[in-house]
């Protein structure tokens, strides 16, 4: 990529034997909102540490800028950390937190001043100047926390699961406050967190993590509309993954599946042979039900359902496929819907993905 | 039900007092006795008089006593206090082959008998250097190898309780390990560092099978104390020094609890650090 701002090239992290980064490669843009998204150690941590310069790597490269940083020390980079837990000096007020990186740009106490109450402006704690490190809660040390490391005016903010102690309702809040400031400031975001709505809503590019390697990169919509992978559609949100085998390949790629029987389906950038074992992937909200058979739909029975609010999930199971279940996302189903009940599953095959492992 | 509680409560009551004066009030024979108008220590007393504590004030070779034992007390509390930082960072902050051993190794005095070390030491020297190297020196080598397992434990604490995510934070910010040390770490371990420097200070202080050992013609304060017992009349005096000793000590206390307690309301509410 021509336009990258940052540039990890092969990049290995062992501790031990054990590899927690596996020879990745990425490109990050300017002013990116970047999200590392995986399960508990898959490695994106120490990834985002390596950036920070808080982990000496095993093997390639680093660069910011066309700088190489590799072996650059933490307090010389052009970076910032919001760490998990936040880290606030605890023998620190609010304000000596946020002026802490100021110490060696020599300010007046003014200029000082005027920078540390922009800063608290910009997370919104005008007033807490004076306030203890314990006498915050999650979210305002998380302000103090973006503000110690905004104030620095860092090329590149890293930002580890800043907002996995915040209960549902002040995360979703922060999500929302992190993606306007990010944008307000224009520095480049790179984000780690295992909640992959948090980064599908944050980000413009995500990178889905696993055992150490990325399974695939790319902005959400694409990570949702097309995983590349059975483990990336399994990872991100609700998916039905059907086996099946390969009966033909043409312009299109015909499957036979236990659960569905035959269905055509777009070749997704895989090659196949005829006999190879493949997945077929689904979201709920693109297989509808009927009450009716009239509509050419399939025979499935009804297993159970579930109420969300904005839509309801079908548990079901088609005909003469025992053992197979698929979930439907229907808001409108007019049906009657008590588990044993009959109805007739619709689905349109250009819906379905196929993954090769 | 009531009544058993009741009981069971004064049963605790009477045993904790029993218990406070059996701690304490032989304490208080030392003052009370100091002012007591006679060279012997019995009752009834005579009258009250202050001459104890001119004598004791006029004494110049007390004067030198106290003056050896608080030379050797704040040495050693320094350089026991300075090792066990070093000390307990490294146990706190890595995980090395062979760390269990060697911090049993350290801890070691803790547990040999005193006399034990305070006469293999006295060996060593005098079969090294000989019996010139004995003095205030070498009774402040003893009291560091039996100080710095004490102030290692207080230390340990007081560094694993210590977030390493804040010396990151504070690199991160763009500060090197010598400011990030002096700006972050010792501030949050200061009140450990204040415990271990009053700890060690007063087992150096009033330790005595060492300092009788390791000295030579010029003694320490518990030494010289001792000396001064054997000879009836000068004993009034020691108890004054005694008393004064006391009253030193309560204060001594006190003040490392006033700063200890400062240290935790520090912990809750940010607002009572100046500066």
């Amino acid at each position: 990529m021509d336009d990258a701002f940052i540039e990890i090239a092969s990049v290995s992290k062992s501790f031990g034997n054990v590899t927690a980064v596996d020879n990745i490669s990425l490109s990050i843009r300017k002013g990116e909102f970047f999200s590392l998204l995986g399960p508990s150690g898959c490695g994106k941590t120490t990834l985002l540490r390596i950036l920070g310069g808080f982990e000496a790597l095993t093997d390639g490269k680093v660069m910011i800028e066309g700088q190489d940083i590799t072996h650059m020390p933490a307090h010389l980079r052009p970076t910032n950390m919001v760490f998990q837990n936040y880290a606030i000096f605890p023998h620190l007020n609010v304000e000596q937190n946020v002026a802490y990186g100021l110490r060696q740009q020599k300010l007046s106490r003014e200029e000082q001043a005027e920078k540390v109450s922009a800063a608290l402006t910009m997370v919104q704690l005008e007033g807490f100047e004076k306030r203890g490190a314990d006498e915050m809660s999650g979210g305002q040390k998380q302000r103090v926390a973006l503000a110690r490391a905004l104030i620095k005016r860092p090329k590149v903010l890293l930002l580890d699961e800043p907002l996995g102690a915040l209960d549902k309702k002040l995360r979703e809040e922060m999500q929302i406050e992190l993606r306007m400031l990010q944008q307000q400031v224009g520095i480049t975001f790179v984000f780690v967190t295992h909640d992959q709505e948090e980064a599908l809503t944050l980000s413009d590019r995500v990178a889905v993590m696993n055992e150490g390697r990325i399974l695939q990169q790319a902005p959400p919509r694409e990570i949702y509309e097309r995983p590349i992978s059975r483990k990336v559609a399994d990872f991100i949100g609700q998916m039905n993954l059907l086996d099946g085998v390969v009966d033909s390949v043409s312009d299109k790629v015909v499957v036979s599946s236990v659960a569905l029987g035959s269905v055509t389906v777009d070749a997704n950038r895989q090659t196949v042979r005829p006999g190879d074992r493949v997945t077929l992937a689904v979201r709920p909200e693109n297989l509808s039900l009927s009450n009716s058979p009239a509509t050419g739909g399939l025979p499935v029975t009804l297993a159970a359902s579930a109420f969300w609010g904005n839509t309801t999930y079908y548990r079901i199971i088609p005909e003469g496929a025992e053992g197979n279940t698929l979930d439907v996302s229907q808001q409108d189903y007019r049906g009657s819907k008590n588990s044993g009940d009959p109805a007739w599953l619709c689905f349109d095959s250009c819906d379905f993905l196929l993954l090769k492992d | 039900m009531n009544r058993n509680m009741n009981l069971a409560a004064r049963i605790l009551g009477t045993y904790a007092v029993i218990y406070v004066a059996y701690l304490y009030l032989p304490v208080l024979f030392l003052p009370l006795f100091s002012f007591n108008d006679s060279i012997y220590i019995s009752f009834p007393l005579r009258g009250w008089t202050l001459k104890w504590y001119q004598t004791m004030l006029a004494n110049e070779a007390l004067h030198r006593a106290l003056a050896n034992s608080l030379k050797v007390g704040i040495t050693t509390a320094l350089i026991s206090t300075i090792l066990g930082i070093l000390g307990a960072r490294a146990v706190a902050q890595y995980r090395l082959p062979g760390q269990k051993q060697v911090v049993g190794v350290i801890m070691l005095p803790l547990v040999v008998p005193e006399i034990i070390l305070a006469m293999a030491l006295l060996i060593i020297i005098l079969q090294t250097v000989g019996s010139r190297a004995l003095g205030l020196m070498s009774i402040t080598a003893g009291h560091i190898l039996l100080c710095v397992p004490f102030a290692m434990v207080v230390l340990i604490s007081r560094f694993e309780g210590f977030d390493r995510f804040l010396e990151e934070a504070s690199h991160d910010l763009g500060e090197n390990a010598w400011w990030t040390f002096w700006r972050v770490t010792f501030p949050n371990v200061l009140p450990g560092i204040v415990a271990s420097l009053l700890l060690t200070f007063t087992i150096s202080f009033d330790e005595f099978i060492m300092a009788f050992f390791l000295g030579s013609t010029d003694p320490t304060l518990p030494v010289f104390m001792w000396n001064q017992l054997r000879f009836p009349k000068l004993l009034p005096g020691v108890l004054a020094l005694g008393a004064c000793i006391l009253i030193a000590s309560v204060f001594i206390v006190l003040l490392a609890e006033w700063f200890r307690r400062r240290n935790a309301f520090d912990g809750q509410t940010g607002d009572m650090i100046i500066g």
